[in-house]
């Protein structure tokens, strides 16, 4: 197979490249890179006119639900959504049942990944035995099975003193810390943001500060044990203060946030609308704004879906019943390049908080566009708007606000290694 | 109006038509026959899935005056049991023949949710934390009977005002009839500074008092509300006798009130704890009056919703 990209705005913010060039892809590698690129030989052409081609998206944070959940999600349709998303690279959460608390779970993973996965996969274990808090999982054999970092996602871990000793063994073994920051005493039996809406709908309240006061202790813990920490999916305005201070101080963290906390507020869940309940709340305009700010700033550098599909079993019940989450996958990048639009972000930076950071934080090389490497990399139209409907969703789940609004811009085609998609 | 799920959402002329109708209807209750056809035929399913005394009753009274069957159902015993879910359960019952639903549940939203599912009306007959609607309305009835006006009234609401859904409901329905709202009870009980913009509808219309004593002056009705020690393991006030001692209604808020103030309850009332016993023989507590009035405010919100084709 030998393709020519012509013309097209090619970017890789781990290489620091911007140009409008061509692009020729042979035997599954990046062959040649150039302003412009002749060639006599036989080649398939592709106009990129009006195209980006960036390498492929690594999401850091995704909930596959296999083992356990096959009617939520599967590995297979799962990797099949990012694959539509343009994200080439997923770590998948461990709040799986069982639970990847064990190498075996982090091998069966693995295994199911290599028969039918679309996409590569990054298994994320347990921080604790069973997500309980109580006792460390095993670190050491869970890497050796393939796990790339701790997690006990969805579940803070409460005692400091576990996870001041997850934070060195991790730190030993060179596994990141991925902490889902929320006091649980504070924000037990909440189902929204706590405020003028949980009032109104006579729902309990998830405070700011059940997510700050998490957030404050894992970065004093991340001080004293020099163990890097990640931040999942922050939410709230009163962190950034806090960011900012643990950037002055060198703490070895990093920051994350998610499309659905720069793009949406409480008000979604108004009518007690379950697709738009999720884990941490959606907050309000000032929330976004703050975050948004924070992006722009630099504090928070990484942008994940939190891709957390749900059936109607767990969506279409009573409120408080209903799951948290949201799938979001497909809209990773129509909804991240609003912050482009939006002149918050360059597209450079804004592909650094979807590629290269996360690929800093999980300790691996990040796909780029370089020449000999293999092809793996997405076809981006920016401008190209289009309805999201339960029939374009790829994912097992439709749980999403988003079914009937318009996105701007589309994910055209993939390339990965041999394999090429267009869409 | 389709369904009665919340105050918040009704407009002053729905109130005002409900209450009237409501004040025709009472005229029933006194009859040697207390019953009329008008509703004869349709079914009304009581769907209770919280302990209720009162409430249920009052429905089930409301529906026998007006000659509705009524279908009463209760979670023990049933499928709900063998794990069916809510909306099935609902589904299921609306196939045997039902024509309105009455719904008590302890989750917020609950009737908001089978509204969205069914095609018939549903009433909220108190939700979770969330609503408690025609607690409100005969809430508004008792005052616009005994008062003569629900105009520029200072009604005081002393409690739980957080957890409260009557709170909630009253504190949406007087203002919007024209009413005054002071909330006083345990600071940790009461709306914080956020959620005021969401209470007070009309400037002015709405405070939250630290000071009992501040939420009670000149109040022309005063209502208590039920303290529950605790809710769902998570302990409210530190004692029965500290809330009695702070926040209980006794003869000393006389001196505060205005002469004649109502005094009123949604029941069930702790006697000795929001209300001390001495408060039974005050001449203008109208809790028993709230109760037949909670009849015929049902009857108008079933007739309302079962006539309007």
């Amino acid at each position: 197979m030998r393709v020519l990209i012509k013309g097209a705005r090619l970017l890789d913010p781990t290489l620091n490249l911007d140009m409008t060039g061509d692009l020729l892809v042979e035997e599954g590698h990046i062959k040649a890179i150039s302003r412009k690129i002749e060639t006599s030989e036989a080649v398939e052409l592709i106009s990129g006119e009006g195209l980006y081609v960036f390498p492929g998206i690594v999401d850091i944070h995704v909930h596959l639900r296999e083992p356990g959940e096959e009617w939520k999600e599967d590995i297979e349709s799962g990797t099949r959504a990012a694959l539509h998303g343009g994200i080439t690279r997923v770590a998948c959460m461990p709040n799986t049942k069982p639970p990847n608390d064990r190498p075996e779970v982090t091998t069966y993973i693995l295994e199911q990944a290599r028969e039918k996965a679309w996409v590569k996969v990054y298994p994320i274990a347990c921080i604790t035995k069973g997500q309980e808090g109580k006792e460390l999982t095993e670190f050491g054999r869970l890497k050796r099975a393939g796990a790339c970092g701790v997690s006990d996602d969805g579940k803070w871990v409460s005692d400091s003193s576990i996870m001041k000793r997850a934070l060195l063994y991790a730190k030993q073994l060179d596994l990141p810390v991925i902490s889902h920051c929320e006091d649980h005493s504070l924000s037990r039996g909440g189902q929204i943001n706590e405020g003028i809406l949980s009032a109104k709908l006579g729902l309990r309240g998830v405070s700011f500060s059940s997510e700050t006061i998490a957030v404050v202790r894992d970065l004093l813990l991340a001080k004293e044990t020099k163990a890097p920490l990640h931040l999942a999916h922050l939410s709230v305005k009163e962190n950034i203060p806090f960011l900012r201070w643990a950037k002055e101080e060198g703490i070895p963290f990093s920051a994350e946030t998610c499309p659905h906390y720069f793009t949406f507020t409480e008000k979604e869940v108004d009518g007690y609308n379950t697709s738009a309940k999720v884990n941490p709340p959606l907050r309000t305009d000032e929330d976004v704004i703050a975050i948004k700010e924070a992006l722009k700033e630099g504090l928070i550098e990484v942008i994940a879906s939190d891709h957390a599909p749900h059936s109607p079993l767990e969506k279409d019940i009573e409120f408080e019943l209903a799951s948290f989450g949201m799938i979001g996958l497909e809209f990773l990048l129509p909804l991240s390049f609003n912050l482009v639009r939006e002149g918050l972000l360059t597209p450079l930076t804004l592909l650094s908080y979807l590629i290269t950071n996360p690929s800093k934080v999980l300790r691996i090389e990040p796909p780029m566009l370089k020449e000999g490497s293999l092809a793996e990399f997405v076809l981006f139209d920016p401008e190209e708007e289009w309805e999201v409907t339960e029939e374009k969703i790829q994912s097992k789940s439709k749980n999403t606000p988003l079914l009937g609004r318009r996105l701007k811009g589309k994910v055209k085609g993939v390339f990965l290694g041999n394999k090429r998609y267009l869409f | 109006m389709r369904h009665l799920l919340d105050i918040y959402h009704l407009n002053r002329e729905d109130i005002e038509e409900i209450l009237l109708l409501a004040e025709n209807l009472r005229e029933i209750l006194h009859r040697p026959i207390p019953k009329v056809p008008t509703l004869r035929g349709k079914s009304v399913l009581l769907l209770f899935y919280e302990p209720s005394t009162r409430t249920k009753f009052s429905f089930e009274k409301a529906c026998k005056v007006l000659s509705a069957d009524t279908l009463s159902f209760s979670a023990k015993g049933s499928s709900l049991e063998k794990g069916e879910t809510l909306l099935d359960t609902v589904k299921n019952l609306r196939a045997l023949g039902v024509d309105l639903l009455v719904i008590r549940h302890s989750f917020s939203g609950t009737p908001h949710f089978l509204a969205n599912h069914l095609d018939i009306p549903v009433v909220n007959a108190g939700d979770g934390t969330h609503e408690h609607p025609t607690q409100a309305l005969l809430d508004l009835l008792t005052v616009k009977d005994k008062l003569g006006t629900l105009e520029g009234l200072k009604v005081a609401i002393v409690g739980d005002i957080k957890h409260s859904r009557v709170a909630h409901s009253d504190i949406f329905g007087f203002q919007k009839m024209g009413s005054r709202v002071f909330v006083a009870g345990p600071a940790y009980l009461l709306p914080e500074d956020r959620e005021i913009p969401l209470y007070e509808l009309r400037k002015g219309y709405f405070r939250v008092c630290l000071n009992l004593r501040e939420a009670l002056e000149d109040a022309d009705v005063v209502i208590a509300l039920r303290v529950q020690k605790e809710r769902h393991g998570d302990p409210l006030i530190p004692s029965y006798n500290e809330y009695a001692e702070f926040f209980g209604l006794s003869p000393r808020i006389l001196e505060w009130i205005k002469e004649g103030a109502l005094l009123m309850h949604p029941g069930p009332i702790n006697w000795g704890v929001e209300l001390s016993h001495e408060m039974e023989r005050y001449p203008f507590q109208v809790i028993l009056d709230q109760v037949e009035n909670g009849v015929a405010v049902r009857m108008a919100v079933l007739l309302r919703l079962l006539s309007g084709e």
